[in-house]
């Protein structure tokens, strides 16, 4: 149709009336079904989860719950062990404030730090394409070296594929990591409880706006480091106030709004945010503000958020921040037995909205 | 950045709603016409601090939601070309045309790529000379200019191997549509700043003075709305209907000179298509005949494509306030974002995707998760 046929239902044009039917207005097909696997499918969000429940879940047989978090609580020769695996597939595979190489190595870590466990071994699995110079794996491989230092963890077992060109992005790593959980620790989801305290332990969107920065060769006027950090120092020194936490989480994919909704709908227990409390740094805003994007979906690979009984949650917001990565740690919220599965923000103006789980990766807005 | 914060500060907001529940004697229903005024509205619930006197019906100026679907369908076709690559700004990438989207193009191994400005496009198809670049231009006065630019500079530089696909409207031909429609309630519109910013506002007070509404150029921040409302609601009370600036940093009565005469010398005005509202006459732009070598409908001969759109709901009557999102039987249930049933749930400024994803605490609606339709490998 060119534009001037008026061959649109509701549209046609009468000699004397020209005007467009505004009460015929029509609407495209829904799409339902995905027959393949798009990125979505690895966005974090509900066509992930429907992917484990659905489709690996059935195979594999087990739990599903357990399926769906990013670490295993398990009881192996009467100790409490976690265990975790996480892909890393960033690009570019160096950003301001690190690398795919610290991610590797902080991911698991930080995903075995959530379970309360103190992470001990990793393995390393590489997938390498054929081409990339060994320089770049030689840095990759020096950054998870200092990384896991950093983390007092040790890369203890690992393996090396590789693909023809053109069949990868240069570098992929697997990381697999193990951890003992101390005794009297249990954090889950299900303890979270109407009345809980949710605490923040930093600024959020950091490293979601460095990756932008350098993928899109946007400038924010600051250069925006990754937040990426090993947070297992971090939970240790809030358990040593209270082994009494309820849940922890680290917001990576899908930022802090991602996390939330996890914890509301596995709970069962509503959450409310005030988003005056929540910590976003002016260059995090100011970017998000160009992008037409929420920091509340952006990135992070240095935070934490904590569910904390009200009696604990001064001493542990108090613990926090006086750990390097919990400086500038905040009580953003707390649970709520009203609206079950639901998280709300209670916005600057005093009004109220839902924050949803993501719809997969943002996208900035055309205007 | 200055200007985020400020725009949103509570003291002053409380002032302005003080003000306006102190001026409004009786009800008043004012449309807001961009989708960015929509999604600030109701993401910071400022519809709901309003007095209930004041109603605010959400236009039509979502550019994403009023693509037709041929256009997307035409997308769909260039973008599925091997010798292709297709550029667009990232929320088109979301939107269904006939049976699938942008993203299933690219799953499908589809050269898709989100790009920040028209310009990169230019540079895309620079880096990559012997295959074919297109943008998808689409949008309202504001994305216009920069995409005749980025035609302009092709032109100017030599460079065949890139072309636009064009699909882009203007806002004053809509109010007119709107308000010559029979059922229509709007009495008043807070018009989108960063359209006159562009245009100016030379094309608003022949319309105030046919329609008898008046017109307020409005921001986007929170304050910038509360301020809009506030001195038209002023207006309304007083029975006056004339166009009024309460976005005067962004906006000049002649607006962007520049701007404009790029949109003269590369588009020429033509009938539009809207999604779901039809035809509009002289609503829209094309590329002018000096240009017409980069028109991509023309250059991949997808100009043939029509789509007769189904009828499956009732966004023409949440768009003129005869009906709420919520009020419709098919929000949260057969019609949410992961599978729209309308345009107005598409993208995030349409009115019914931001009542689904913002207000379905008080609309009693089941949370049901919506689904990530793009993962992003940040992590």
């Amino acid at each position: 149709m060119s534009d001037t046929t008026g061959t649109v239902p509701g549209a046609v044009r009468q000699a004397e009336d020209t005007r467009p039917d505004m009460l015929n207005w029509t609407c495209p097909v829904p799409l339902r079904d995905q027959p393949r696997i798009v990125m979505g499918h690895g966005g974090g969000g509900a066509l992930s989860a429907e992917l484990v429940e659905q489709l690996f879940t059935p195979a594999f047989g087990g739990p599903a719950p357990e399926a769906l978090t990013d670490s295993a609580a398990l009881e192996l020769g009467g100790a409490k062990l976690a265990f975790s695996t996480d892909s890393f597939v960033v690009r570019p595979l160096f950003f301001p404030g690190g690398s795919i190489g610290d991610l590797a190595v902080n991911g698991t870590v930080n995903d075995l730090a959530m379970s309360g466990a103190r992470p001990a071994y990793l393995s390393c699995g590489f997938i390498l394409e054929e081409g990339t110079g060994t320089d770049v794996v030689g840095r990759i491989a020096a950054a998870m070296g200092a990384a896991a230092r950093a983390a007092g963890v040790e890369v203890v077992t690992g393996d090396t594929k590789v693909v023809e060109a053109g069949h990868g992005d240069g570098v992929y790593i697997n990381t697999s990591g193990i951890g003992l959980i101390p005794p009297g620790v249990d954090l889950r989801p299900g303890r979270v409880v109407p009345g809980d305290v949710v605490l923040v332990s930093g600024a959020i969107g950091v490293h979601g706006v460095a990756i932008m920065s350098v993928r899109e060769g946007l400038e924010f006027g600051v250069e925006i480091l990754s937040d990426c950090a090993p947070l297992g120092g971090l939970v240790e020194a809030m358990l040593a106030v209270t082994p009494d936490l309820h849940a922890l989480r680290d917001p990576t994919r899908g930022g802090l709004a991602a996390s939330l909704n996890e914890i509301a709908a596995a709970s069962g227990t509503g959450i409310v945010v005030r988003e005056r409390a929540v910590p976003v740094p002016d260059a995090v805003t100011n970017a998000c503000a160009v992008l037409g994007l929420d920091p509340m979906y952006v990135a992070n690979e240095g935070k934490l958020v904590a569910f904390v009984p009200p009696a604990h949650a001064d001493a542990v917001l108090a613990a926090m921040r006086a750990h390097p990565l919990g400086a500038e740690a905040a009580v953003i919220g707390e649970v709520t037995d009203a609206h079950p599965g639901m998280v709300v923000a209670r916005t600057a103006l005093g009004g109220t909205r839902v924050v949803d789980l993501p719809l997969g990766e943002q996208l900035p807005r055309i205007c | 950045m200055k200007y985020i914060e400020e725009f949103q500060d509570p003291d002053l907001a409380e002032r302005l709603l003080d003000d306006i529940r102190a001026t409004v004697t009786r009800p008043w229903a004012l449309m807001e016409v961009c989708g960015g005024q929509t999604h600030t509205i109701i993401r910071h619930g400022i519809d709901q601090l309003l007095p209930e006197e004041v109603e605010l019906i959400h236009g039509p100026g979502c550019p994403v939601c009023v693509t037709p679907l041929e256009v997307i369908d035409k997308a769909l076709e260039i973008a599925s070309r091997p010798d292709v690559i297709f550029c667009s700004f990232g929320d088109m990438l979301r939107v269904p045309g006939t049976g699938r989207d942008l993203f299933q193009v690219r799953g499908t191994g589809g050269d898709v790529r989100v790009v920040y400005s028209p310009l990169d496009a230019l540079r895309v198809a620079q880096q990559n000379p012997d295959r074919q670049v297109v943008f998808f231009g689409i949008g309202f006065e504001t994305t216009a200019p920069p995409n005749a630019m980025t035609v302009y500079q092709a032109r100017k530089l030599g460079i065949r191997n890139f072309s636009l696909l064009v699909s882009h409207v203007r806002v004053p031909p809509a109010i007119e549509a709107i308000m010559q429609s029979p059922d229509c309630r709007v009495q008043a519109f807070l018009a989108a700043g960063h359209v006159c910013s562009v245009m100016g506002m030379d094309e608003y007070p022949g319309l105030a003075e046919r329609f008898g509404v008046p017109i307020v150029v409005t921001g986007f921040e929170p304050l910038d709305i509360l301020e809009g409302v506030r001195r038209t609601v002023r207006q309304l009370e007083r029975g006056e209907h004339t166009v009024d600036n309460a976005y005067p940093r962004a906006v000049r009565p002649e607006g962007n000179p520049a701007a404009r005469a790029m949109l003269d010398d590369v588009f020429e005005v033509t009938d539009r298509a809207w999604r779901g509202i039809g035809v509009i006459p002289d609503s829209g732009w094309r590329l002018s005949s000096r240009y017409r070598d980069y028109d991509a409908e023309h250059r991949f001969a997808v100009d043939g494509i029509t789509t007769r759109e189904p009828a499956a709901c009732r966004s023409g009557e949440v768009l003129q306030g005869l009906l709420k999102p919520h009020e419709c039987e098919a929000f949260g249930t057969t019609c949410t974002p992961r599978s729209p049933l309308g345009a107005t749930m598409v993208s995030s400024e349409g009115a019914c995707a931001a009542y689904y994803l913002y207000r379905r605490l008080e609309l009693n609606t089941p949370a049901r998760p919506a689904a990530s339709l793009e993962g992003s490998p940040v992590v």
